[in-house]
């Protein structure tokens, strides 16, 4: 298989940034999620059907369980929406399969000694799906657009750091910035919209919201509010024509009936649930009718404490937690397995990465101990402990609609009974979760979630200049070090200098443990059988869509085209 | 009869700004914003980014200088632009759920008075017998099961077992590419399960509702008066009977006007139906203001409407109540 056909896009702007998944057991597993160990279900079966020759045809119906919102990629910030633009349009840059980064409409960029100017040399001879060439004009206006306070979009702010943006070239466009930033590059993947409709006219609205012309592989065909997306190959893709001849996207937003017509054949392609993957896939017409792929998802689920709070200034009662919860026991019991410990803010396997540290072992004894040190003791008899008259309680808050994490919440309750802590775990809906009590700092531990992007920048949910209301550090975090190496990390395009400072960071966190890091769930994702091609990958499987094929004789859909 | 009209007309003004004001202020009341909900836990929108929206969305004016800008729009008829990313009119929004939502409730309100009405009259022409007894139950069942776990067992057994019948949605993969006949066929198949479920839980109401009055009217003179004069049973009971007990059933209509254009969120979730309870619920969670007030205020206009329409036919059908003013 050659490796230019690779669509990453998807991934790369659902992970450009890291937002809460709220709705986690959808997300987590959500196919555009990146991995690193591939475990696969397939026989040797497969193996030898996979020698077929790929054909043109058929269609792709996928569910989804939210229907999208907007079709210009950057006025929109939900999955639902960033999986069908990710096939209308293309970014200059995208990630491969490995989570490298490479050029999508950018053919090559040079990158200046001092790493405050980029050039991105343009592919030629790419049309956009009315026809019209691309030029590196689109480009410029699609960062334009990006900085023009009247788009209400949500990812402005990595394009104000450039200080200007001009044309050398008709296919050469140079960006310079105010100093070597290093999540620049992975942010010009936003997709690049064409200057020929949208120049001089209100963005907000723009037909394109609903009828989208990109360069992408994939050309919109029509869209029924709340029941279908339907687009259809481009024959004039840059990298060639997709074999697929129609991606249909059937929203369906109860799982339960999602699953049953994905066992009845009205949809190819879902997420699943860990109980759906491992005990409701396994009969032998199951195995027959699809393929089942798990990959380590880019997300992780955290313990985190507000750190203004008494109790949890001192971090030996923050280890000592980490210590009393069975991490293992949280996998087993809410993912029936299918996840690994957490022990930082990156995925096992990815460059930051740092695999030196361990995540913390299961010990009530240690921590005990440690509590002990920290003044803790249970002095009065009643099996809680307690210091200066108060006994250790607190309160678990997590957003409600996440079954996942309320077991989690659950699980942890039992381990600190153990070593004599109370816990309460409380769910509250998401807007009053986070208004309400994440906000104002009005909560002692909550049980959340976050997607890992493939840029490891950490600035926002850890530099200590986050922690002002509404921002990221809600924990209000402060470590000098951690700022001064978050900086020293972001201001560098130098890669061994960004895995230095960001290998020391994992190590200051383990110690610290502002989280209790509880783990990484897999991706979990069950395919119709007929639809032949798929390579999991670091990134997922959707990077290589555009060469899955369905054989000739196997071919559902009559689509003539 | 036309200045009752008038009055009553002129009496729903204020009553709707009451409505409009209440339910404007609640929804504010809710904790967290549109924007809130569109920034909040996002590294890459700033306070800046925040404000801006706000501006756009015109959060940052004061609460009443908002609710009489949209109240101004309103007059003209300007349901104005969703807060969501879309940023569609809400007129839009609206008017391309309803013909579903519509269909779907009117197909399973005639069902529901297609039998509920029978079952009633047999039920109150022999009360306590067997077919009464067994018929309570039987209503009983359908207004106590959930409708979403007998949805999916249905689902599950005429849709993957024997494969009879569509599970969700409403039409099929190629259904634009069918003849008309094969269109409606396959449209109907799709809604089946839907209206036959949701028939099911409002038969009791009904039923029990028509058995009530029925018992009722069969006590009263007249009807002893029509049994006198030595009338065959079935034209006392179809004839005399029958037309008095469903008078009531108009007010039921009348007030079931709104409930044509709500939507379940749990049921056309289920069947992934996309009605006015989905879009309800969405712009609910993501507080979506001018789309919540948008089907408020139209539920509002249905209801007066509905009300209004149910006494004055009442008024019409009903020589007493016209003496009666």
């Amino acid at each position: 298989m050659n490796i230019r056909n690779r669509i990453a896009r998807t991934a790369l702007l659902a992970l450009m940034i890291l937002i809460f998944t709220s709705c986690s057991q959808k997300e987590e597993s959500s196919e555009s999620s990146v991995q690193d160990p591939t475990s696969q279900e397939t026989s040797l079966r497969e193996t030898a059907k996979s020698m077929d020759e790929p054909v043109y045809g058929d269609a792709l119906v996928e569910g989804s369980i939210g229907d999208a919102s907007n079709l210009i990629p950057m006025l929109s910030s939900d999955s639902s929406s960033h999986a069908i633009t990710g096939l209308v349009y293309n970014g200059l840059v995208k990630y491969d399969k490995d989570i490298n980064l490479v050029g999508d409409l950018a053919e090559k960029w040079n990158i200046s000694e001092d790493g405050t100017v980029i050039d991105f040399h343009l592919r030629e001879g790419v049309k956009w799906h009315d026809g019209a060439p691309f030029t590196a004009e689109d480009a410029l206006f699609t960062y334009k657009v990006m900085i023009d306070p009247q788009t209400p979009t949500a990812y402005g702010d990595d394009f104000l750091q450039v200080r200007n943006a001009e044309l050398i070239d008709p296919y050469i466009m140079r960006v310079t910035y105010k100093r070597p930033f290093a999540p620049a590059l992975a942010s010009w993947g936003m997709g690049v919209v064409p200057k020929h409709l949208l120049e001089g006219k209100d963005i907000i609205q723009s037909p394109l919201a609903r009828n989208p012309v990109g360069t992408g592989p994939y050309k919109f065909e029509r869209w029924i509010t709340g029941r279908e997306i339907v687009l259809r190959a481009n024959p004039d893709y840059f990298e060639g024509r997709p074999y697929i001849s129609e991606s249909k996207t059937r929203i369906i937003p109860d799982s339960a009936t999602m699953f049953l017509e994905l066992d009845a054949g009205g949809i190819d392609l879902m997420g699943l649930t860990p109980i759906q993957y491992t005990r409701q896939t396994i009969s032998e017409d199951w195995k027959r009718r699809f393929n089942k792929y798990s990959y380590l998802a880019s997300a992780y689920t955290y313990l985190g404490y507000n750190l203004l709070d008494s109790k949890f200034k001192d971090k030996r009662v923050r280890q000592a937690i980490s210590y009393a919860v069975n991490k293992q026991e949280i996998i087993d019991g809410v993912l029936l397995g299918l996840g690994e410990p957490a022990s930082g803010p990156f995925k096992p396997g990815t460059w930051p990465y740092n695999p030196n540290i361990k995540p913390y072992e299961y010990n009530p004894e240690r921590a005990k101990e440690l509590l002990r040190e920290a003044g803790w003791e249970d002095t009065d008899g009643d099996g809680l402990l307690d210091k200066d008259g108060e006994p250790f309680r607190f309160t678990i808050l997590t957003n409600q609609g996440n079954e996942s994490r309320q077991k989690t919440g659950i699980i942890i309750q039992y381990s600190l009974k153990a070593i004599g802590i109370e816990v309460q775990v409380r769910t509250i809906e998401w807007a009053a979760f986070l208004k309400e009590f994440v906000d104002k700092k009005k909560f002692e531990a909550v049980i959340l979630g976050w997607t890992i992007p493939p840029d490891p920048d950490l600035f926002d949910v850890w530099h200590s200049s986050k922690s002002r209301p509404g921002e990221l550090n809600f924990i209000s975090y402060r470590n000098e070090e951690v700022d001064r190496l978050i900086e020293k990390s972001r201001y560098t395009f130098d890669r061994e200098v960004r895995k230095e400072c960001l290998y020391k960071i994992q190590e200051i966190l383990a110690e610290d443990q502002p989280y209790a890091f509880l783990y990484v769930p897999q991706a979990l994702v069950a395919v119709s059988s007929r639809i032949r091609g798929i390579e999991p990958a670091p990134l997922g499987i959707s990077y290589n869509r555009i060469e899955w094929y369905v054989p000739a004789n196997e071919q559902k859909y009559k689509i003539a085209y | 009869m036309w200045v009752y009209l008038l009055k009553r007309l002129l009496a729903m003004i204020p009553l709707l700004i009451g409505i409009t004001l209440i339910s404007f202020l609640v929804i504010q009341l809710a904790p967290g914003s549109p924007v809130d909900l569109q920034t909040e836990m996002n590294p890459k929108a700033s306070p800046e980014a925040r404000a801006r929206l706000e501006k756009l969305y015109g959060l940052d004016k004061p609460l009443h200088v908002q609710y009489f800008l949209w109240l101004s729009r309103m007059l003209r008829l300007d349901f104005g632009r969703s807060f969501s990313t879309d940023a569609r009119p809400v007129a839009d929004k609206i008017l391309e759920r309803l013909p579903i939502t519509i269909l779907i409730n009117v197909l399973s309100l005639a069902l529901i008075l297609a039998a509920a009405v029978p079952i009633g009259i047999v039920s109150a022409v022999r009360p306590n017998s067997l077919f009464d007894k067994s018929t309570t139950v039987f209503v009983f069942i359908g207004f106590a099961t959930p409708t979403f776990w007998l949805a999916l067992l249905c689902m599950m057994f005429f849709g993957v077992h024997l494969g009879w019948l569509p599970i969700s949605g409403i039409s099929s993969y190629n259904a634009d590419q069918m003849g008309d006949l094969a269109w409606l066929w396959d449209r109907t198949r799709h809604l089946i399960l839907p209206v036959l479920i949701s028939a099911f839980g409002g038969l009791a109401g009904f039923s029990r509702y028509m058995r009530f009055n029925m018992l009722e009217v069969i006590g009263q003179d007249y009807i002893t008066t029509a049994r006198a004069k030595g009338l065959s049973e079935m034209r006392v009971i179809l004839k005399h009977a029958l037309r008095n007990a469903l008078m009531p059933v108009i007010t039921i209509l009348g007030l079931s006007v709104p409930g044509l254009i709500g939507g379940s969120v749990i049921f056309e979730s289920i069947f992934a139906i996309p009605g006015m309870g989905q879009l309800f619920y969405q712009s609910v969670m993501a507080r979506d203001y001018p789309v919540i007030m948008g089907a408020l205020v139209i539920g509002a206009v249905l209801t007066l409407v509905g009300n209004l329409l149910a006494d004055v036919s009442y008024a019409l059908v009903d020589p007493r109540i016209r003496a009666g003013r």
